[in-house]
């Protein structure tokens, strides 16, 4: 019964696995884009200081900067796990 | 005016220097004037796609510090008229290269040539980034496949920031794909990404799909770029692209796997 399972799953096509990563890491390097160099910087060591106070994931914080007319907005979303 | 056409990649050895031979012998064999550059200071090879290695004395290298006028360094091609290759030096370092003693040259090629290619060397460094900052066009040469296409898109992004028609917010650069090694059957059997999957992905306009071919090799090998290969697919394929790089309307070619008849079937009839 197990063989015949095995035998019947579709195995996935390896150009759809190989599209659908593609469209991930293409979408986050797009977001990355026009970005001044030392975002990554900021946003490693704004995580260093927030973990002085409270532990959290390397994902817990999502950074952006939005640029309008003569203003730029740097948008700082951190998720703090329940204590 | 001349047309500044870049054909960069990000990726190395997805076809960038055998696309910028076959294009600008494409161009030349149509009329139009051409000057194709190597950029790839350290690591030439257009040269040798073009054939023309033993006729190299002076590169860019040496007319950019003033040791060769510009004459001196261009190397007529030997089967199409209206072709000129302008070799890059084979032993300096990449810091050879000036933002500035390149606008000189570019601007001088300018006033005598129709189009002007510029065979970017892989990466992003400087030697990259000199080759497209002052580009009219861009042809973005992608493999199907995922390190190709990730490449293909960051290059995207230098090209709308990096250059100099980004620093002036002039009209942005002109962006061309252009794929490579495509396998029809490859991708009918789901182990290859499709045309429409690439150019989903990448969001710019299609130039050209250039088939895998047995072709390519034997082109490079013989030093004779493979647009003089009409018989051949690759061969057929380039002059579309070229076609298209014109501004005519050239139906797509080469993109769909071939049923093979029994006469070939019996023989083995393998690529052109």
């Amino acid at each position: 019964m197990k063989l015949l399972e095995f035998l019947k799953r579709e195995r996935k096509k390896s150009a759809s696995v190989a599209k659908e990563r593609l469209q991930i890491i293409v979408a986050h390097q797009r977001s990355q884009r026009g970005q001044p160099d030392y975002m990554p910087m900021l946003e490693r060591e704004l995580l260093e200081v927030i973990r002085r106070y409270v532990h959290v994931d390397d994902d817990a914080i999502q950074i952006s900067l939005d640029s309008e007319d003569n203003c730029s907005v740097l948008e700082l979303n951190v998720t703090l796990p329940k204590s | 005016m001349a047309k500044i056409i870049v054909v960069t990649s990000g990726k190395g050895g997805v076809g960038k220097t055998t696309s910028a031979a076959a294009i600008s012998t494409g161009l030349a064999l149509r009329g139009k004037k051409t000057v194709v550059i190597d950029f790839d200071v350290g690591l030439r090879n257009l040269d040798l796609i073009m054939g023309c290695e033993r006729r190299v004395v002076y590169d860019l290298v040496n007319v950019i510090q003033g040791e060769a006028g510009l004459n001196q360094a261009l190397i007529r091609d030997k089967r199409v008229e209206n072709l000129f290759i302008l070799p890059a030096s084979q032993t300096r370092d990449k810091d050879a290269l000036t933002q500035e003693g390149v606008a000189e040259v570019l601007d001088k090629l300018k006033q005598d040539f129709d189009f002007i290619l510029c065979d970017s060397p892989a990466g992003i460094e400087r030697g990259a980034q000199l080759a497209m900052y002052f580009a009219d066009e861009a042809i973005v040469v992608t493999n199907p496949e995922v390190s190709s296409v990730r490449d293909s898109d960051r290059i995207l992004g230098l090209l709308a920031s990096k250059t100099r028609r980004a620093e002036e917010s002039s009209d942005p650069i002109k962006e061309h794909l252009l794929v490579t090694r495509y396998n029809p059957e490859r991708v009918t059997s789901g182990d290859m990404l499709t045309l429409d999957d690439i150019r989903e992905i990448l969001a710019i306009n299609l130039l050209g799909l250039i088939p895998e071919s047995e072709a390519v090799l034997r082109a490079s090998n013989q030093g004779v770029p493979v647009t003089h290969d009409i018989s051949s697919d690759a061969g057929q394929a380039y002059s579309d692209t070229v076609s298209r790089l014109l501004g005519e309307d050239m139906p797509l070619r080469f993109h769909e796997m071939q049923r093979k008849g029994l006469i070939s079937r019996m023989f083995g009839g393998g690529r052109r």
